[in-house]
């Protein structure tokens, strides 16, 4: 499976009338999820967020490269 | 320090009531002249509703203020009678262009789809759109514009309201059966009516110039995140008529709103955003802070608020003053059919719906820009960052960027108006839908679809050829005193119509509805679909007619 760059979210049974409405709404959910964090709360969630998303891609290609991608512009 | 623009000032008039124990009686008053109470007045002008329309100022916006106007607004403004010159004298601009840094990251553009006829969006100063919708409105005799009368009280039954317009002159006392409040963000008629407006203050300044120069900037939208000549904060770039540029400086929480005002602090942010030693004119200066707030509801008995008065956002995404000219654009004919005793009063609780989901809509999208433009918290800020170092490589990156949401139209898909759909359709114009425009010629002329809509309800029958059609359920169509007046938009250049006709002549119309012969859109006085069926039936549009008025 080969790293998808492009957009992909969207949500079941949700019609968009703009195409930045669902980036935009996970982007909302990212961020009220750190509401009231201290720095090193939000460190930790993010750990804890990537650890579980990547148990649910799996695919360890895939993850070798997204973890190049975002290497890249560190 | 203005020097492109004189503004006008505009007679006052002493009321014939002052000073007489006359009580004026009006059927509806508008209080505030700004670009939506001014809509509101040319609406209802069109309706052939008499408007009072009151300000207790005598001139234009001071200040440009509101410079973008998106589409539909214009649309709007179309009808209105000034959408043509706003867009004559307006920079018409469809790119916007969003930099990291010192590189441009994304770009977008905002009609990507060609044939409409107006485009994605316009900036002109808000002075110049008020002064267009005044010369309208004071050419109009059922509008009696009343410059420098201010309400003072305002007082309601369950038949009417009461006002107190108080003049240079002394007071007098209006009598009316409906009052309209654009009176803006502050709303005096709200306050005095004690009603509440809920939200939340954003605790970030923000420097607004406009600037005289000669420039070669292109006529589109620069955004900029974190540039080297304003660090860590952000700076927008709009063109605007006369050579005149709006430059929107974040300055945060701590600045001194005072002393950032000062030519002599704002005149080195400008060069240092200009990098060069060309010449300009500041010609207006402001620091603002905003809120994203709005009403419970728009309709309180006898008062509707519309405009600013009924709902505040923070300024990225122009979702101010063109959702406050949607205000207008619904109320509208709802007013008019109810007072006309054509639709109950329930009708008017559709607007507050209706335009609440839309506020609603308006407040989700720029709230959530500003919270990407002005992080709030370390891991906010990373997140941004984060989406803009991928956006210049990653289109997935690209599409997280969020400089502002420019307004678009809401679809109203979940208004009770609606009649749900009992056919197929691709695409999106579904029930609640502001319509598509598309190009068609009239008696052999070129021009639009949206041209031919608009102000009552009509249904727009898709056919093949008028003349072999069979459009005897058409004529005639009314409910309950409300016309349904037929337009036919044919595939083939019609011969002869007896009925309100127009040529599809590229197919455009019948693509975007995804029609065939024999598909008809019930479409809204306000130009939103309330229904559409794959053929005829004059049964259903008068149940569909009777839903989207309340009648049933």
């Amino acid at each position: 499976m080969a790293l998808n760059l492009n957009p992909n979210l969207s949500e079941a049974g949700k019609r968009y009338f703009s195409a930045y409405s669902p980036g935009d709404d996970f982007y909302e959910l990212l961020i009220g999820a750190h509401r009231d964090l201290s720095d090193e709360q939000s460190e930790l969630l993010n750990a804890r967020l990537i650890l579980l998303l990547a148990n649910h891609i799996g695919d360890i290609g895939t993850l070798r490269e997204a973890l190049a991608v975002a290497r890249e512009g560190v | 320090m203005l020097k492109t623009y004189t503004y006008p000032k505009y007679d006052y008039r002493t009321p014939p009531e002052v000073g007489s124990d006359k009580t004026l009686k009006a059927p509806v008053v508008i209080v505030g002249a700004g670009p939506v109470g001014l809509g509101m007045a040319l609406d209802l002008d069109l309706q052939g509703i008499p408007v009072l329309l009151l300000d207790e100022d005598d001139t234009v916006s001071i200040g440009s203020r509101g410079v973008c106007y998106a589409k539909r607004a214009l649309e709007i403004l179309d009808r209105y009678g000034v959408g043509e010159v706003v867009c004559a004298k307006g920079v018409s601009w469809n790119v916007g262009r969003t930099f990291f840094r010192e590189s441009e990251v994304y770009n977008f553009n905002l009609v990507p789809e060609p044939d409409h006829h107006r485009p994605g969006m316009v900036n002109l100063q808000q002075y110049y759109l008020e002064e267009y919708l005044v010369t309208r409105a004071s050419s109009r005799p059922g509008i009696d514009l009343r410059w420098k009368n201010k309400v003072v009280s305002v007082a309601q039954t369950d038949k009417g309201v009461t006002l107190t317009v108080e003049t240079p002159d002394g007071i007098y006392t209006v009598e009316a059966d409906w009052l309209i409040a654009a009176d803006g963000a502050r709303s005096p008629i709200r306050r005095m009516l004690g009603l509440e407006v809920e939200g939340k203050i954003f605790m970030d300044r923000f420097l607004i110039a406009d600037v005289v120069m000669k420039a070669d900037f292109p006529a589109e939208r620069w955004f900029w995140f974190d540039p080297p000549f304003h660090p860590n904060q952000s700076v927008l770039l709009h063109k605007q008529t006369d050579s005149v540029f709006r430059i929107d400086f974040q300055l945060g929480w701590d600045a001194d709103p005072e002393e950032e005002k000062k030519p002599e602090n704002v005149i080195p942010r400008i060069k240092a955003m200009l990098g060069d030693e060309r010449e300009f004119e500041l010609e207006w200066v402001s620091v603002y802070t905003f809120q994203c707030r709005r009403m419970g509801r728009f309709n309180h008995g006898r008062v509707l608020f519309v405009g600013d008065a009924a709902h505040q956002v923070s300024p990225f995404g122009a979702r101010g003053a063109n959702s406050g000219l949607q205000d207008a654009d619904n109320l509208g004919w709802k007013l008019k059919l109810v007072m006309e005793g054509k639709a109950p009063a329930r009708l008017l609780e559709s607007y507050s719906e209706e335009r609440v989901y839309a506020a609603d809509e308006n407040l989700m999208n720029s709230t959530r820009s500003t919270d990407f433009i002005t992080p709030k918290s370390r891991a906010s800020r990373t997140f941004r960052n984060a989406i803009l170092s991928l956006a210049k490589d990653h289109a997935f990156g690209r599409s997280l960027v969020n400089s502002g949401r420019l307004s678009v139209p809401s679809f109203l898909v979940e208004s009770s108006l609606n009649t749900p759909d009992e056919d197929g359709f691709a695409g999106r114009m579904l029930p609640g839908a502001p319509i598509d425009d598309a190009p068609v010629a009239k008696d052999g002329l070129p021009g639009w679809l949206l041209q031919s809509t608009g102000n009552r309800f009509q249904l727009m029958v898709f056919v093949d050829d008028p003349a072999t059609t069979d459009t005897s359920a058409l004529s005639q169509l009314n409910v309950g005193g409300i016309p349904v007046e037929p337009l036919l938009v044919s595939r083939t250049a019609a011969t002869s119509s007896a009925l309100p006709c127009v040529h599809d002549v590229r197919g455009i119309a019948a693509q975007r509805y995804d029609a065939r012969p024999g598909t008809s859109y019930l479409i809204r006085p306000d130009q939103h679909v309330a229904a559409r069926w794959r053929q005829i039936d004059a049964e259903k549009v008068r149940a569909a007619v009777a839903r989207a008025t309340c009648q049933q």
